[in-house]
């Protein structure tokens, strides 16, 4: 039960912060995702991000952070066994389901739904 | 001139309030999707048998699913005006940029239209995400040996 607590909080967090940046600076919502990624992945050098994902579980996997982080952690997976040539072969280790998800969708569901205005 | 003064103050303070319960609003919008992460990530792990490592892929895809289908009804831009980083942060978000760059531009054709643009709004997370990773994996390989 404590997991779902720490998700709210955690998730809470990021979106408040997101949301501090789009009031507070010129930036569109494109730069606040390309920072959070950003982000995501540099908390992965000292595997802070790993630690968070521990404490909030689904918290810390929704928020577009993880995506960074999951880039990051699947490279660094195969960069043990490969050394600098894993960290291009694993990148996509963890991140393709997501990837690969949304081009899948968005194709097919955009062949049958018109936009609407 | 007192009407100006008046306008003026209005508009200093009008912000500051709004960006208070836009702060609020998408702490409460974005810690739902956490908690609707967590349920689904249990949900899966308890349906399936498998561990909640395993159980993120399901959860992510499920998510993106949702993402893409509410932006074709429509219903996400409405809720993305009320909620705005509350589901921008989440992968929703990165779902719904890529979905709205796909009806966008189906008019112009499958491959000079959807192929072409679909990674308009969303290919910047992709590759700063890449050269970032790669950056820091490189940092941290060198610095710390894997």
């Amino acid at each position: 039960m404590m997991m779902y607590v720490n998700s709210f909080l955690f998730a809470g967090f990021v979106c408040f912060i997101g949301q501090m940046i789009l009031d507070h600076t010129k930036l569109t919502p494109g730069h606040v995702t390309t920072i959070f990624v950003c982000l995501g992945s540099f908390l992965d050098i000292f595997g802070i991000y790993d630690k968070i994902i521990l404490w909030a579980g689904g918290g810390a996997l929704v928020p577009i952070t993880s995506f960074g982080h999951s880039l990051i952690h699947g490279a660094l997976e195969r960069a043990n066994d490969f050394g600098i040539m894993g960290l291009a072969m694993g990148m996509f280790d963890m991140t393709s389901v997501g990837i690969v998800s949304a081009i899948v969708f968005s194709f097919f569901l955009s062949l049958i739904f018109e936009p609407k205005d | 001139m007192e009407k100006n003064k008046y306008k003026h103050l209005v508009e200093k303070h009008t912000p500051k309030e709004n960006s208070i319960y836009n702060g609020l609003v998408a702490f409460t919008i974005g810690g739902l999707m956490g908690v609707l992460g967590q349920f689904l990530l249990e949900l899966y792990s308890y349906l399936l048998h498998i561990p909640t490592s395993e159980a993120s892929s399901y959860m992510i895809i499920t998510l993106i699913f949702i993402g893409c289908l509410l932006t074709c009804f429509g219903f996400f831009d409405k809720w993305v005006h009320f909620a705005k980083a509350g589901l921008i942060v989440p992968i929703t978000g990165f779902a719904h940029s890529m979905m709205s760059a796909a009806l966008e531009y189906r008019k112009e054709g499958m491959i000079t239209g959807i192929g072409a643009n679909m990674l308009k709004l969303s290919g910047s997370v992709i590759i700063f995400g890449i050269v970032s990773a790669y950056l820091f994996g490189l940092i941290r390989l060198v610095l710390m040996g894997g």
